[in-house]
């Protein structure tokens, strides 16, 4: 399997103050193509900082960091911003949509800044087609303050796959929502890693780092653990499952 | 992200805050009506002006009755009263440049024709005043030479005194007396209306000069005499030669001179001094309203910018280059200005259209300044919203997406 992923003895300093923050140490890491990856830690073990490196906001202080076989180490704000555009789905914690701007544009949005100048009939036709992959196309004109926070998400992760990148990078994308949401984000998720689609996800809780394949722990700004998950929740299961308790004590029908 | 798309993004930035946006735009409506106002307004009254410096006649030299020192007592303008007939039949024979001349003397006194009588300005001229003034008859003809070489009594009356004195029409031929002297009208003046000084021009009576002085009056001196010249070029050497005919005539020096001659040229120059200061005047209030206007904008942008911080990080992190967010907030502030500035246009040519029907101001709607405001707009947009988009483009994304 070729790499996305392939970082080569990362560091990561930050100058504040008098003090140089050491983020990130020295962190080799590989994701081959559709893997589903968790990095897990606790606050202050680096993971943001290499969600932010990861995700192409941030550049490393030193070592190399190839994506997708491009090196991006050295590119500049806008290169950045390009590849951010064409290789990376971003999915936030706090979904992070335009509000007053209906799930059908918040889709397109990436699709605006994609220098191949499409028509708006085509920007139409791949925010739709989105949409139904996450199972909201019947909710396109939306917006955000109309949707609960499990649908939020999901036009998130239409936005973040709409230019149909190389991977997706969720940054505790279950933060905001209730375990049942969280359980139908994780089943959106394992639906397009099956797809072929590889994810990376930076998360704290245990119970939904179980749902991916490989489990990264991070300490200091090292990385402690990587192992693949033995085992691994099936979230249309879990589902199921969740829904016969409910039923029990007559919380669902 | 394309033109029209950035657009739309402006304009749905701008309709979320409406009020906002109408309060923004309000300093640069104002400012940009009030230029266009003032702009009409000054060059309504120019204008009025220029017609009045043009119904003094074409090439024009008016000689006036200086001042006069008697035992270190000096008179006003033309209290010296030494202008005589002889001077200025002098000119006319000295001077080659001159086409016409006009003695004048003016004179105020009470009229009557049948059982109707009126008090009118009265000015006792020669028989070429009509064509210097170029000013037409309506009815009847001028007065000719022998009438002013026998100070025959005929008069020409302006529209006011005719309406005053011969109600029932048809002037012309008709008697009336000037300080019981009867007087036959040989013409009606075409009307000409107030003055911007708002006098009235057609409550006049022409005499020929001969008959004012030699009939009603008994003087020798005049009051002024009115030249024309061929040519607009002639005007300064012509009002040199008749300075120094003059001071042999009359033993003056630069200092005693005892007369006036004032050529249109300088009467126009000086309205036109007027008005250019005017102008300046104007072009300093409207710098400083489109100041104000701009220094507006740029608040209210800097405030949008930094409410959006979250979403200047959503677009960021989707791909935005930093030159997209330029573009949008810059968009943006140009879209609020222009639009604010068309909406001053109208305000301003509306208000144009309708003063001269509330006050007696006459209004000339300047095309030339609607285009200057339209592009001045438009740059106090880019140029006031330059810096706060500016800084929208330069923000981190990462410290963008995690501004609460």
């Amino acid at each position: 399997m070729p790499a996305i992923i392939q970082l080569e003895s990362i560091h990561k300093v930050y100058h504040t103050g008098e003090v140089d923050v050491h983020a990130v140490r020295d962190v080799s890491l590989q994701v081959a193509k559709g893997e589903f990856v968790a990095i897990m830690g606790a606050s202050g073990s680096g993971k943001s900082t290499m969600m932010n490196m990861l995700g192409c906001l941030d550049r490393p202080s030193q070592g190399r960091y190839l994506l997708d076989g491009v090196d991006v180490s050295g590119l500049d704000r806008d290169q950045l911003a390009t590849i951010r555009n064409q290789k990376i789905g971003f999915v936030f914690q706090g979904f992070n949509l335009l509000s007053r701007t209906s799930a059908l544009e918040n889709t397109e949005l990436p699709l605006m800044y994609n220098r191949s100048h499409l028509s708006s009939r085509e920007l139409h036709r791949r925010a739709s087609q989105a949409l139904e992959t996450v199972g909201l196309g019947s909710r396109a004109d939306h917006h955000p303050n109309q949707l609960s926070g499990g649908q939020q998400q999901r036009v998130a992760i239409a936005r973040a796959l709409v230019n149909e990148p190389a991977m997706l990078l969720a940054d505790e994308p279950t933060g905001n929502l209730d375990t049942q949401t969280s359980i139908e984000i994780m089943g959106v998720f394992q639906k397009l890693n099956d797809e072929g689609i590889t994810i990376v996800m930076v998360t704290h809780e245990l119970d939904i780092a179980s749902y991916t394949k490989r489990n990264v722990i991070m300490r200091d700004g090292r990385v402690v653990t990587d192992a693949p998950v033995a085992n691994r929740l099936i979230a249309t299961e879990e589902l199921a499952k969740l829904r016969e308790a409910q039923k029990a004590v007559q919380l669902a029908p | 992200m394309n033109f029209f798309a950035t657009l739309r993004v402006a304009g749905r930035a701008l309709r979320r805050n409406k009020m906002r946006t109408i309060l923004t735009m309000l300093g640069l409506i104002i400012g940009v009506g009030a230029v266009i106002i003032t702009v009409s307004l000054g060059n309504g009254a120019k204008a009025a002006v220029e017609a009045q410096i043009a119904s003094l006649g074409q090439n024009v030299v008016l000689v006036f009755n200086g001042s006069f020192n008697r035992g270190g007592v000096r008179s006003g303008f033309g209290g010296a009263g030494t202008l005589t007939v002889d001077d200025a039949a002098a000119l006319a024979r000295e001077i080659p440049e001159i086409v016409s001349i006009s003695p004048e003397r003016r004179y105020n006194a009470q009229i009557a024709a049948g059982d109707l009588n009126w008090s009118t300005s009265i000015l006792g001229e020669s028989d070429t005043y009509l064509d210097i003034r170029q000013w037409p008859l309506a009815q009847g003809s001028m007065f000719t030479e022998q009438d002013v070489h026998g100070a025959n009594k005929v008069a020409i009356i302006g529209q006011t005194v005719a309406t005053q004195l011969f109600p029932d029409g048809d002037a012309v031929g008709q008697a009336m007396r000037i300080k019981n002297v009867p007087f036959i009208v040989v013409g009606v003046l075409s009307p000409k209306g107030l003055s911007v000084q708002g006098q009235d021009q057609d409550d006049v009576i022409i005499l020929p000069y001969t008959s004012l002085m030699k009939r009603l009056q008994g003087v020798t001196t005049l009051s002024g005499v009115t030249v024309q010249t061929a040519n607009a070029t002639d005007l300064a050497s012509v009002q040199e030669q008749i300075i120094e005919i003059l001071r042999q005539r009359h033993r003056t020096t630069p200092v005693t001179d005892d007369f006036l001659v004032r050529s249109q040229e300088e009467i126009t120059a000086a309205a036109n001094n007027t008005s250019q200061t005017m102008r300046m005047l104007l072009a300093g209030v409207a710098l400083v309203s489109l100041l104000v206007g701009g220094i507006g904008i740029m608040n209210i942008m800097l405030v949008s910018v930094t409410e959006r911080t979250r979403e200047i990080g959503i677009r960021m992190a989707v791909g935005a280059h930093g030159r997209d967010i330029l573009m949008q907030f810059l968009t943006e502030a140009v879209t609020l200005s222009l639009l604010g500035g068309i909406l001053g246009i109208t305000l301003g040519v509306g208000g144009s259209y309708v003063l001269p029907y509330f006050s007696s101001f006459p209004t000339l709607i300047p095309t030339f300044w609607i285009v200057v405001s339209f592009i001045v707009s438009a740059v106090v947009g880019v140029f006031f919203g330059f810096y706060p988009a500016w800084k929208a483009s330069q923000l981190d994304p990462i410290d963008a997406l995690r501004y609460e």
